[in-house]
């Protein structure tokens, strides 16, 4: 058994996946395999399925691991653990030829495959007989595969010591007995393939962080103190988190009767001084759409996180789309300009959600955040926040003068109006959501009135486009001949997807805007100029931000859309690429090849 | 002590003649300047409806905003800043109606906090149709034949949904109704006021004279305020004798009380922000 290490542990780019029995630990085998590979240095980047049972079902676990940074979950499987003969049939198909298979032969026998290399271990047997508990079978897998990848042991134990510590020193001793004996297991085995990890090539600290931690992590460091909320998948973990660590900071989580109230509560705190968010899913955002015009025409900052899943009406709770674009931008009645970003990548829900902080604060209106299952509960190595990379916006308020007669929606040439808090004598005002004045008083019936109020919550846009200008990114090439515009949570397989067509000689650029409503139409119209086709890839069926660009744009987009519950995969949008690149240069119409996934 | 005129907003109301809501805002004055609450901490926060109107006619800060809604809103303005008193405002439909679900849990959190829900068993502002507090049997525009379900009791509800004061008044007594609304302002725990506040224009069945009739104070019969069984008792009658004033006050620890975020002191709305802590939570991330 070789325990040397890898030469080059830059090269290691490896895709692991545990499956079996939901509620026998899957999950939990899947962290402390991703939580030992970040310690060990690398990049990882997670992707977990699970069944919304809560016990029982099939439920899967998969993560990359890298000496490079990640951009996506990757594509073929190299290494599978399968606990069943379900996990076995389910995820066999995925394994690349010359892949790893691990499988617990005391549960079922495979019928090996020619391509594959099979490691057969007894892990129940083992666990019962050596360890004299089932369930630390998994941690016998954990030693297998510590052991035969040179994955670092040390680190499987310190971190085994650390999660079962509370639990007492005779849980420690079991597991740490059960991950030497998976290690013991194989190192008798003959070493069939060439999987070697060593430690990785990071030395420095980083957190390992799912999309919603990331967003919880930067909410408090922007100062937020107050969560309202109702449960909902996959949103309620941000609650749960925030309600945990809230009180600490002398802050709270009010778990509230319904999302109207969440957001409503929000509203109410924000107006009193705090700063208040509120996250849900589709179902909740539906809720909400009244609210958010309130805040709209009261002008209260308001943070709403929409941690996308499948719909229409409860859809697939668990899985995850980009389909609330309309109901994000266009929701709710009458003409009411709020505030649309959608976060890109974990490190990207921390700096995402303290900019959406301050741009609420600082145009005093809702905004919307968008993200979605895949990314919020997907687990990445992220380089500890530097907060000084977002200064801290708050809202403004009234002076001394201003105080005098005081008007709390007065007209003012950048569209934001000095906004007092209750408990500030003479700056008493009406939060009005009828149609009102500069003071705040109801002109329902005042015709021109409404088109001055109208122009001054739209006259805030102008400095958003401006910021959504600036928080565009491009990746590949500035002025591309095949041109890709995405938006939130594709932004890692997108740039993956670019640098493999890149890599083929394709003259490929994506465009990923940060804020999408107001649209940064300067970078926008700037990027579509020379290009010969454009894709836009989204995980919804009808293409909801290609339409809202046809609407600014006469332009010929083809469009990629996946629509079965699963993020993109590197290579889905880079046969898109190759496809189009042929139409383009057969000079054929590419769009009209556009097919749906 | 205050001044009752210090509490009056710049805007008239445009209630019509002879709207018990009137009353009600005069009550709520007087009950503020009785209580010497200045005008800047005080926070009303409505729904839609004709009585909704009421943050625009006071002077303070308000919040009118949807209907159905206010109590999420006051409950959000409380707790991000507990210094102010919180005077959530409101009708039967929205507070009853719509916004019935917000009242069940409201009432259970015991915010601390006053409802004053001026009950006029008909829908005012959209010109007449039944509410949810109309009698059974009452022809209204929107039920030409009678109403079908029966009324709601929005004591009894307020009583089983955890209340911690419960009162009712009626406009044609301005005295005792202020008397109410300052116990209820004075009472630390949600409080209801429901208030019998006639519509003149579209109720023409509950009017002044119908209730003249049939009102009487509780106070007047040595009710037992503590007795939980005897206000649910009292909490239905209703025919020959309805009866007004505290049917049911009990001291229970409130939201604020429980939360340590906010029994510490200092509102949220006026801490500075702190970043400190922020490194020993990433620790169990690492």
């Amino acid at each position: 058994m070789p325990s040397n290490s890898n030469s080059n542990h830059r090269d290691v780019d490896y895709v692991f996946r545990v499956g079996g029995e939901g509620g026998e630990g899957v999950i939990s085998t899947g962290e402390m395999l991703t939580q030992t590979l970040a310690r060990a240095g690398y990049d990882i980047y997670t992707f977990r399925t699970y069944p919304a049972e809560i016990k029982g079902g099939h439920a899967n676990y998969q993560v990359r691991a890298s000496g490079k940074v990640l951009l996506s979950y990757g594509a073929a499987v190299d290494v599978l653990l399968a606990f069943n003969q379900e996990a076995y049939d389910k995820h066999i198909g995925d394994v690349r030829a010359g892949g790893v298979v691990l499988y617990d032969s005391d549960s079922f026998t495979a019928a090996a495959r020619e391509s594959l290399i099979y490691y057969p271990v007894p892990l129940t047997s083992l666990a019962t007989e050596k360890i004299g508990v089932k369930l630390t079978k998994n941690i016998v897998a954990l030693g297998v595969l510590g052991q035969l990848f040179d994955i670092p042991l040390p680190t499987f134990e310190h971190l085994l010591k650390e999660r079962f510590g509370r639990k007492g020193e005779t849980v420690v001793q079991k597991n740490l007995q059960a991950l030497h004996v998976g290690a013991e297991y194989i190192a008798h085995q003959r070493k069939q393939d060439a999987i070697l990890l060593g430690p990785g090539p990071r030395q420095t600290k980083s957190l390992i962080l799912s999309g919603n931690e990331s967003l919880c992590l930067g909410a408090i460091a922007v100062g937020c103190r107050v969560y309202a909320g109702y449960p909902i998948t996959p949103a309620s973990d941000i609650m749960e988190f925030l309600a945990k660590e809230l009180p600490k900071l002398g802050g709270f989580v009010v778990q509230t009767e319904d999302e109207i109230a969440a957001i409503g509560a929000v509203l109410g705190a924000s107006f009193a001084g705090a700063k208040a968010m509120t996250a849900t899913s589709g179902p909740g955002f539906s809720l909400m759409t009244e609210m958010m015009g309130l805040g709209v025409v009261a002008e209260i900052p308001a943070v709403i996180v929409n941690v996308q899943r499948v719909g229409p009406s409860t859809g697939m709770p668990t899985k995850t789309e980009q389909g609330d674009l309309y109901l994000a931008c266009y929701g709710g009645h009458g003409n009411c300009p709020r505030i649309v970003m959608a976060l890109t990548s974990v490190e990207d829900c921390f700096y995402g959600i303290m900019r959406a902080f301050n741009m609420a604060e600082q145009f005093q209106l809702p905004v919307v955040v968008l993200s979605d299952a895949s990314l919020g509960h997907r687990k990445a190595t992220v380089p500890v926040p530097d907060l000084s990379r977002v200064p801290v916006i708050e809202r403004r308020k009234p002076s001394l003068e201003e105080l005098v007669n005081y008007k709390r929606y007065q007209y003012t040439p950048e569209h934001v109006s000095p906004m007092s808090v209750p408990g500030v004598s003479g700056g008493g005002y009406i939060a009005e959501g009828l149609e009102h004045d500069e003071t705040g008083y109801p002109a329902a019936s005042n015709h021109e009135n409404h088109l001055r109020a109208t122009n001054k919550r739209y006259g805030k846009f102008h400095a958003v486009e401006q910021m959504a200008n600036e928080l565009t990114r491009i990746y590949g090439e500035p002025h591309p001949e095949i041109g890709i515009i995405g938006w939130g949570s594709t932004e890692g397989v997108i740039r993956e997807a670019v640098q493999l067509a890149q890599e083929k000689g394709y003259s490929v650029g994506a465009l990923h805007p940060k804020i999408l409503y107001p649209q940064p139409l300067a970078k926008l119209t700037e990027f579509l100029q020379g290009t010969k086709a454009v894709i836009i890839p989204e995980v919804n069926y009808s293409g909801q931000f290609a339409t809202l660009l046809r609407k600014r744009f006469a332009y010929d987009f083809v469009q990629l859309n996946k629509c079965i519950g699963l993020p993109f995969t590197p290579k889905e949008i880079l046969d898109k690429i190759e496809e189009v690149a042929a139409h383009v240069h057969s000079g054929r119409r590419s769009s009209a090849y556009a097919a749906k996934l | 002590m205050a001044q009752v005129k210090e509490y009056i907003g710049k805007v008239k109301p445009d209630w019509c003649p002879g709207c018990g809501d009137f009353a009600v805002l005069n009550a709520l004055q007087r009950a503020l300047a009785d209580l010497d609450i200045a005008p800047h901490n005080v926070q009303v926060v409505s729904g839609i409806g004709c009585s909704s109107n009421l943050p625009g006619f006071i002077n303070a800060y308000g919040f009118h905003g949807l209907h159905g809604r206010s109590l999420p809103v006051a409950t959000g303005a409380r707790l991000g800043n507990h210094d102010l008193t919180v005077i959530a405002t409101g009708g039967d439909g929205d507070g009853y109606g719509i916004g019935v679900g917000h009242f069940v849990h409201t009432c259970r959190r015991n915010v601390n906090m006053t409802y004053i829900v001026m009950d006029n068993q008909v829908y005012g502002l959209t010109t007449g149709q039944a509410s949810p507090t109309t009698e059974k049997d009452i022809v209204t525009k929107s039920t030409p034949e009678g109403t079908i379900e029966i009324a709601l009791s929005p004591i009894a509800l307020a009583l089983t949904c955890g209340a911690t004061y419960v009162a009712r008044g009626f406009s044609g007594d301005n005295l005792h109704l202020a008397q109410m609304i300052k116990g209820a302002i004075e009472h630390k725990g949600f409080a209801l006021v429901d208030v019998f506040s006639p519509c003149v224009t579209y109720n023409k069945h509950n009017t002044y004279p119908w209730f003249r009739e049939r009102v009487y104070k509780l106070e007047d019969e040595k009710h037992d305020t503590a007795d939980f069984r005897l206000a649910m008792e009292k909490a239905f009658e209703w025919g020959a004798r309805i009866p007004l004033g505290l049917f049911y006050k009990v001291e229970r620890p409130t939201y604020e009380d429980e939360e340590p975020a906010l029994r510490s002191g200092t509102p949220l709305a006026k801490q500075p922000l702190q970043r400190t802590d922020l490194a020993a939570i990433m620790e169990d991330f690492i």
